[in-house]
Formats: C-alpha cells, structure tokens, sequence
C-alpha cells in the first residue's frame, strides 16, 4: 500500500495532507454544528410553515401544504411595510455613515493617546440593553423634551413633535446601529499608511482630492462592512418602530411579530420572514457585486 | 523619449536660518544651505540628526518653526505641499495600493489636468524599465522594481528638485549598489535636482557631487564627497566618513608649515590644511595614507614625513590591503591600511616598525573637539546598513 521510504522520517505528502484536512474538519464541527441546529433547521421549518394552509374549522391551526398564495396575501397587505422598512433602513444607513466617518476618521487619525477611550466610547452604550436605550429615546423625543422645543422653535417639524412620527423611528434606527457602521470604518481607516496621504499631497493633490482618491477608495471595505451591518438588523428591526413610532410607521418586523404572537397566522408571518430575507439577500448581493470590493487590496 | 527632455529650468534650492523644533528638541537648528541647481545633492548623517526632518521641510509636509525655503527666487515657506514643485521617493515608497503601476506614475499628471498623459507615462516607464508591467497592481511587484516605480512616479513631474528619503533603505545589497548606479543615470538624463537623505557614506559618495554631512540638526562640512574626505573640518566629519587616526597635540609655528607637538615628538601640518583657531590641536591622517616600516628600515622614511614608532598588534590581511593596528609609543592604537604591492613578507604582530606618512595628508581639527565625537554614529550606520531587511528579493 505505502511506498517503501528509505527514512522513515520522511512521511508521504499525502498522509500529511489527509491529517491537515482532517483537522480542518474537527475545527469546523462546533461551528457547523452550531449552524445546523440553529440556522439550517430552523431555516427550512421556516420556508415550510410558509406554505401550510389552515386546518378547516380550527383558527389557528395549520397543516402541511404548498400553498404559494400565502406569499402573494402577504405581499399584498404588507408591501407598504416592506417598502417603509428598506426606506427606514435606507435612511438610517446613511445618516449613520454620515455621522460615523468622520468619527472613525478622527479616531483613526487624530485621536493619539485617547484612541482606546473613544473606541471605549462608541460600545459604551451596549452595555445597556437595546430595550432600554430605545425606552431612553422615547424620553428624549417626548413632545415637551428640550430637543423637541428645539426643532420647534426653528419650524422644522410639520406636526410640530417627533415622537410617534417616522423621523423617531429613523433616529431611533440610526442610534442603535451607529456602532456597528463606526466599527468596521474605523477597522478599515486604521489601516492606512498616513504616509499615503503625504505621498498624494506630495503628488499636487489637495486634502480633499486626497481623501477622494486615495483614503476613500482604501477605506471601502469599511464602507460595505458598515453599510452591511447597519441597513441588515435595521430592516429587519420592529423595536424602534414599536416604542418611537406610530402605527402608520409599522415595519415588516412588527407585521411579522403581529402575525406570529397576536393573529398566531404562522403561515403569513414565516412567508414575510422569508420574503425580507430574500429581499435582503437580493440587496445585499447586488451591493457587494456594485461596490467592486473584491478588487480591493 | 522627447517628453522626458531635461527639465527646462532648473532653480537652485536655498534654505536659509531654517529651525525646525520639536518641544525642547531642534531637529533641525539654524540651516542655511543652497544647493546648486542640477547637483545630485547628498545629506548624510546617522538617524536622529535631522536630516528627514530637513527633506519634509522643503517637501512641505513638515511647517518650519522659522526660516525659509527658496527655489530660485520663489519663497515657497509657507507653500503646501500639494502647490510645491517639489516631488518626494518616500522610504517606504508609499505607492497606492489600490491603483496598478500606470495609475500610480500618472497620479500626478491627472491632478495637474496634463492632457494626453498616456505617451509620457509610456515613456516614463520605459525609462525605469517597467513598460511590461503597467497593469500591475504595487504587492504584485518585487522591492526593487517598488522603488522604480516610487522614482518615475515623482520624476514624471518633472519638479524643480526630487526628494529621495533613503530610498535604497529597504533593498538588500546588490540590489542597492545596482539602484544606485540607475539613480545616478536616471538624474544625469533628467537632469533635475536631486537631494537625497541617506545615512550610508558609501552610498553617498558614489552618488552625490556634493554631500553636506549633517550632525545634531547642523551641518558640519560640505563638499564633493572627495573634499570632504581628504579635508575632514569636524572631528565628527573625521569619524563618521570613513577612518582616522587623531593625535592630540599642541600647535606651533608661524610659516606655512605648523609644528604639532605630541607625545614629545613633533609632526608637521600644512597651515591651510588646520581648522584649529587655539594653540591645541587634534591632528589627523587617513589610515591608507600611511605606511608601515621595519623598524631596521627606518632609514628608509622620505626626508620631510611625519614619522612615529610602535609595535604591531593586529594584522588582518584583506585581498585588497593589510590593515596594521600598530601601538604607539605613547599606547594610543592607529590603524594603517596598506595596499599589497609588496610581494612576500609582511609585517607581523610583536614587529616594532616605524609608520610614516607625508605631511600634505595631515589635517588639524580644533582641540577643543571631543575626540570620539562621530565614532558611535559612524558604527551605528553601518549596523543599520547590515541589518537592513531584505525586502528587496530580486526581479
């Protein structure tokens, strides 16, 4: 079977190969497993609890079926939702970009010795539950709260309050996942040689010209990361819309929550689920493809 | 080539009574220098003396804390670095990692909005001989043709002087010996100024016309990289580039030639060849301008040389020369290299020897110098030589 070695000490590459390949798999056993039980499973129980139909005379109960109309029902009824969530999550992403670059541009570049009471900083509010920081946010944006008389003052709100409006579900949105967007830039911007941006200088470019050509570009794989992880958990969010927002701004995930717990319609809740999710999947795809940041060194 | 004609007008660089604090620290104290237009300018010196400080002053990217900066008559002080005419080969060449070879050397063509760039670039790498591999992005490239492409990048400005930050820093040695001949081809086709930052003596004297050696954010002598061998000024300058012996003495004598009285024994110095304003002095010689004798053979010594006696030491035969470390009668150890013109005996260690030496090859540096001063940094630059990284694998 093995070739006859003349040292003993020398193994067949294959051997080698095998164990290195076999190790790989024992690495790989918690994870998979792990996702197995918890994502596989649950995925397909997901996708066929989407297509049961009612148990004739029984309200609530449902049997096995394939009933694809359950998709078209739902779409129906909840498109406006569905478009307000992307619109939302949208919007949020953007402002939490807007706020959180130069943030991680700063700590990145010019914070020195208070870089790790910064970063400290941004996952500070974590420490308290995203319940109550939300909660905390209903105070804030109360009718007679200070920021409220603020934006009043300068006639900047048409209803003339931000509680109970969409602009609280989107500042609410904002907040919460600013964090994650702030992050991944500041990971990416780290990363850059500051002598990059001497040498553009260096090369007649202005500091604006600079950060467009160079620090921008190099930072993108932060820019997707954040935007990644901002606009997925926010679209998918129904807290903030549920505590900071009124039922004209309901998201998919409070029409999925409203199915599941009070309707108990599994049916029209799990084919939401699996609509968003492939909403998300198809965005997110085509992001990345758009983004080009495989190309990235 | 048409495009990479020489440069139209080449400016001389003046830096005058130019300080650069950092807190308490001059990094860079009360400089004044001009350097001549279209000279392959060198400043040497050991890490720390200020002499990076000095090129990202005229580079820009560095505010002078007074002083001023002058090309030809223009004061470009307070100029930023992106309006100066000033391009910069950085360390670590610092190309842009996320555009190919092309896009690097036109960065800076494109921000000027120079039309139909594509014939110079093509020309341009051509010149640095890496025309096959414009599409390449910088990490697919070894260090050697990095730092090419780091030279075309700034040179395809054409500006009105280069700014080289020990740019052979990162290549192993042959590599390095190799680039420096380029640089040197590259500067006389071009003709631009160039002023390069090296801590690497040698590398400095095979390049530069002129070098100014720079110690402690001054400079201590400058001059063609034979001036300033042959006539050290400074005891630093005497210990940094290249050896010397230095005797400690005291000076007399009003005629053209001094007496240096040391060690009672009396050497002689031309007066227009001493540095020294007191009556102490240091007075010095090149190891190769000395020659060994047998003792017995003392008979032999040129009428009119500086003689001394001792008794080998050390010998350390090495192809090119022996290297004598001869004692002298007073302790004090000197170093002798000899050329191996003689064919059989050599001197040996315990031999007592007489080692003589023409007057016209002593220099006189002021005795109130430290003795020692440059020898620390002389070693410390050659460690940094040898133990530079090997990033430069070949091509």
């Amino acid at each position: 079977m093995a070739p006859v070695l003349p040292s003993a000490a020398v193994a067949p590459p294959s051997t080698v190969a095998q164990r290195r390949s076999r190790t790989g798999y024992v690495l790989l056993f918690p994870g998979m497993t792990w996702l197995a039980v918890f994502f596989a499973i649950p995925f397909v129980t997901l996708f066929v609890t989407s297509l049961q139909t009612p148990v004739p005379g029984k309200s609530g109960r449902y049997q096995l079926g394939l009933e694809f109309g359950n998709y078209a029902t739902a779409l129906a009824e909840y498109w406006p939702a569905f478009v307000r969530s992307f619109a939302y999550a949208g919007i949020a992403t953007l402002l939490a970009l807007i706020i959180g670059y130069p943030l991680a541009y700063f700590i990145a570049f010019r914070s020195g010795r208070w870089r790790g009471l910064m970063l400290v900083l941004v996952i500070a509010p974590s420490f308290a539950s995203f319940l109550l920081r939300t909660y905390a946010w209903k105070t804030i944006l109360a009718d007679e709260s200070p920021v409220t008389s603020f934006f009043n003052a300068l006639h900047l709100l048409p209803d003339g309050r931000i509680l109970n409006t969409s602009i609280a579900v989107i500042a609410g949105l904002t907040y919460n996942f600013l964090p994650f967007m702030v992050l991944p830039l500041y990971a990416a911007l780290e990363r850059i040689d500051p002598r990059l941006i001497e040498a553009a200088n260096d090369l007649y470019a202005s500091p604006v010209t600079a950060f467009r050509k160079i620090t921008w570009p190099l930072s993108m794989p932060g820019v997707v990361a954040g935007t990644l992880l901002t606009f997925i958990p926010a679209a998918g969010d129904y807290i903030n819309a549920e505590l900071l927002g009124s039922t004209k701004d309901r998201m998919v995930g409070n029409a999925i929550q409203t199915n599941f717990i009070e309707f108990r319609d599994y049916p029209t809740a799990s084919a939401l689920s699996f609509a968003l999710m492939a909403a998300i999947l198809i965005l997110v795809f085509t992001y990345i493809r758009r983004a080009g940041t495989e190309d990235l060194v | 080539m048409a495009e990479l004609s020489k440069t139209d007008q080449v400016e001389d660089l003046h830096l005058v009574n130019l300080t650069k604090r950092f807190g308490e620290v001059a990094a860079v104290d009360d400089l004044t220098l001009t350097i001549p237009a279209g000279s392959f300018f060198a400043l040497l010196g050991a890490s720390g003396c200020g002499k990076t400080t000095t090129l990202r002053m005229v580079a820009g990217l560095e505010d002078p804390t007074s002083g001023s900066i002058r090309i030809g008559d223009k004061d470009v002080t307070r100029l930023r670095a992106f309006k100066r005419p000033v391009n910069t080969v950085f360390q670590s060449y610092a190309l842009f990692p996320h555009l190919d070879i092309f896009e690097n050397v036109a960065f800076g063509l494109r921000r000027r909005g120079v039309k139909n760039i594509k014939p110079i670039v093509e020309a341009m790498l051509e010149l640095v001989e890496l025309g096959h591999l414009a599409r390449r992005k910088p990490t697919q490239l070894s260090g050697g043709q990095q730092q090419r492409v780091a030279v075309a990048r700034a040179l395809i400005n054409k500006p009105d002087v280069l700014l080289l930050d020990e740019p052979l820093g990162a290549l192993d040695l042959k590599l390095r010996r190799q680039m420096q001949i380029e640089l040197k081809r590259i500067q006389t086709e071009v003709g631009t100024t160039f002023v390069h930052v090296t801590h690497d003596q040698e590398e400095a004297m095979t390049m530069a016309d002129t070098i100014a050696v720079m110690n402690a954010g001054r400079i201590e002598q400058m001059g063609s990289p034979a001036e300033i061998y042959e006539l050290p000024r400074t005891v630093f300058v005497a210990n940094f580039l290249g050896q010397s012996n230095l005797i400690e003495g005291r000076v007399s004598g009003a005629g053209e030639m001094l007496d240096v009285a040391a060690h009672e024994r009396s050497f002689r110095l031309p007066r227009e060849r001493s540095s020294a304003t007191g009556a102490s002095i240091i007075l010095g010689v090149r190891p190769e301008k000395m020659t060994v004798l047998d003792a017995p053979d003392a008979a032999r010594v040129p009428e009119g040389h500086n003689v001394l006696s001792g008794r080998v030491t050390d010998v350390s035969y090495t192809g090119v020369s022996t290297q004598y470390l001869v004692q002298a009668s007073w302790g004090q150890e000197l170093v002798v290299f000899e050329q191996n013109l003689i064919v059989g005996d050599r001197c040996e260690v315990g031999d007592e020897v007489v080692v003589h030496w023409s007057p016209r090859h002593s220099f006189g540096l002021d005795g109130n110098e430290d003795i020692h001063a440059g020898v620390d940094s002389a070693v410390l630059a050659l460690e940094s030589v040898d133990s530079a990284p090997a990033a430069g694998d070949g091509e």
